[in-house]
């Protein structure tokens, strides 16, 4: 059974513009619309889309701050703004542009203060927060107050404040926004040892591809309030119909070669390019053909770029037309 | 509520721990909130040099109602009174954060602005109550002084739910905040006279619309044994716990619709 799961989930706000001096118009701006997923446990999902696409917007009606224009979102069989606490206390988020620690005080009272709001039992905070403090090196930082923190402890220390009460379910919101390597390192080898360990089903939204690479075997991608795309990683650039690159280095220089399924696309002294789609021909087949033909004395393979590929999507958007030239269509999941 | 009250504490507890850090800013302050409530108690003072009676109450009389209003909105300050700082949380978003908690945000957010030194109004009123209880020349009866009692916490309840009221308006308009003042702020300080002294419109306005009447005023009437009721009958005087009852279930009802209304900020 899905613990996260929204059936054509929407929301509308009204906003007051003005249209002259005293006059306002009301207008409807929508957010979110007809958006229908399911998450299942243990699963780590990344959700993308550009600014303004409506990932916040989602996520705050995953956890009830926000109340649906209309659809429905079921967290572990409830309704967030409904059951907002039960929810609350199944569930961690980290709103990455915003802390909830107490910025006076020092790291560990705000952590215990969560403890005592939360009413987790002693024994089990002390071996839960000795966890998350080895994991997310905070140790050093426990006694120093929160508005002294740099931006990449205190994200550390709100990821450690959204697990205390050990949630078996966590909504990251730009968790490694502002980050510096080694922080983002740090914190993603983190979230994928969560997961691994606890089963911790994650829903990351980010505007970092590489976090989505390095942690989440499934993306969703939202623009303009929908779901253009649900589905794994590689796919999204097999839809696209995004190439990948043999390189090839030869023994002596060649002619172009002739490969089917691939075309040579750069030629340069010895080294070749061969571009092909994964959909109409495979690694193999493409280094068999061209080590039959010429000698090779070395080779690599280059992965479509992912980050352009969704930008491709994002640029083109939800069911274009068919323009002939191999133009993407991406269709929503069932 | 038990776990309303267990969350205020925890979250009041460590405002007021970090508050303390700054020792001799608290003690100032607390101290220029007495005395500024104190200075506004001169302005009765001034009234009464120049007559002896206003609509038929005297000095010591007045003095009791007006302790007994600004006792109750002192109380109704001290726990209730940064419910004003939900607009600041609005605007800024953070008021997400509040209902990322198993926990009411209505608590939430008055337990973190909680601030001790509003006890120096409390103080103040508390003075000024004593005071008048002693010069008004009350005769008193255990059922007066049950009466005095009950309706400095019936009137602190009062004042609370007229703040929270006031306080929803934010979640519409998020620049409400003088609309809100005008009514609590202003309703205590129309608190601190006879209501008889007002026009009719704003009379029928304090004893019905909001309720500021029974905050002090109808108790008093019976415990100073006067008559002046405005027109209404004597239960008006014990009718203030029932009032406070309304105004609490109202109140509570208009915050929880408008919390489902909240908007949050992009981000």
């Amino acid at each position: 059974m899905p613990v996260i799961e929204t059936e054509d989930l929407g929301k509308t706000f009204r906003v007051r513009r003005r249209a002259g001096r005293l006059r306002r118009r009301v207008e409807e701006v929508v957010a979110v619309s007809g958006l229908s997923f399911a998450i299942e446990p243990g699963e780590m999902v990344g959700y993308i889309g550009p600014n303004g696409a409506g990932k916040s917007t989602t996520i705050k009606m995953l956890t009830g701050i926000l109340v649906p224009s209309h659809g429905t979102v079921r967290v572990n069989g409830l309704d967030p703004s409904r059951k907002r606490i039960e929810v609350a206390r199944q569930v961690g988020v980290v709103f990455g542009q915003r802390s909830q620690l107490w910025w006076d005080l020092p790291l560990v009272d705000s952590f215990e203060l969560l403890r005592r709001v939360y009413r987790v039992e002693e024994p089990t905070f002390r071996s839960t927060l000795g966890e998350l403090v080895e994991l997310l090196e905070l140790n050093e930082l426990l006694e120093v107050p929160v508005r002294q923190l740099s931006l990449g402890q205190r994200m550390r220390g709100d990821i450690a404040a959204a697990l205390l009460h050990d949630p078996p379910i966590v909504y990251l919101d730009e968790p490694t926004i502002g980050l510096d390597v080694v922080s983002k390192a740090r914190v993603r080898e983190f979230l994928a040892s969560r997961n691994a360990t606890r089963g911790t089903t994650v829903l990351l939204t980010t505007h970092d591809l590489d976090d989505i690479e390095r942690l989440c075997q499934r993306v969703m991608i939202i623009d303009h309030g929908s779901l253009l795309f649900d589905g794994g990683l590689a796919d999204v650039v097999e839809r696209l119909g995004q190439e990948r690159t043999l390189v090839v280095d030869l023994a002596a220089p060649a002619a172009p070669l002739t490969v089917p399924g691939a075309r040579v696309v750069h030629v340069d002294g010895v080294r070749q390019r061969l571009a092909f789609k994964q959909s109409e021909t495979s690694a193999a087949a493409v280094i068999a053909a061209v080590a039959s033909a010429a000698e090779i004395v070395e080779l690599t393979i280059e992965e479509p770029d992912i980050e352009s590929a969704i930008r491709r999507l994002y640029e083109l958007g939800l069911d274009q037309p068919d323009t002939g030239e191999g133009a993407p269509r991406v269709k929503i999941d069932p | 509520m038990l776990d309303a009250i267990r969350v205020y504490r925890i979250i009041g507890g460590a405002r007021v721990r970090s508050d303390l850090q700054y020792r001799a800013s608290f003690v100032l302050f607390t101290i220029s909130q007495f005395t500024i409530t104190a200075l506004d108690f001169l302005a009765v003072l001034i009234v009464f040099s120049n007559v002896h009676a206003l609509n038929g109450w005297t000095l010591g009389q007045v003095t009791f109602l007006y302790g007994m209003g600004n006792f109750a909105f002192g109380l109704a300050d001290l726990f209730i009174g940064s419910i004003e700082y939900v607009q600041v949380d609005i605007r800024l978003g953070t008021f997400d954060r509040l209902l990322l908690r198993p926990a009411s945000p209505l608590v939430q957010v008055l337990a973190d602005r909680f601030s001790l030194r509003r006890l120096g109004k409390v103080a103040e009123g508390a003075l000024v109550f004593a005071i008048g209880c002693g010069v008004a020349g009350i005769h008193w009866t255990v059922g007066r002084i049950a009466l005095a009692a009950l309706s400095i916490l019936t009137g602190a309840t009062i004042f609370s739910a007229i703040w929270v009221l006031t306080a929803c308006v934010c979640f519409w308009w998020v620049e409400a905040r003088e609309a809100q003042n005008a009514l609590t702020y202003g309703g205590s300080f129309v608190a601190q006279y006879p209501i008889g002294i007002y026009g009719v419109w704003l009379r029928r306005l304090l004893a019905y619309t909001v309720p500021v009447a029974f905050v002090n005023y109808f108790p008093a009437v019976y415990i100073l044994g006067r008559h002046d009721r405005l027109g209404l009958p004597m239960w008006a005087s014990f009718a203030s716990p029932a009032v406070a009852a309304i105004s609490v279930a109202a109140a509570a009802t208009v915050w929880r619709v408008a919390v489902r209304h909240y908007r949050s900020t992009g981000s």
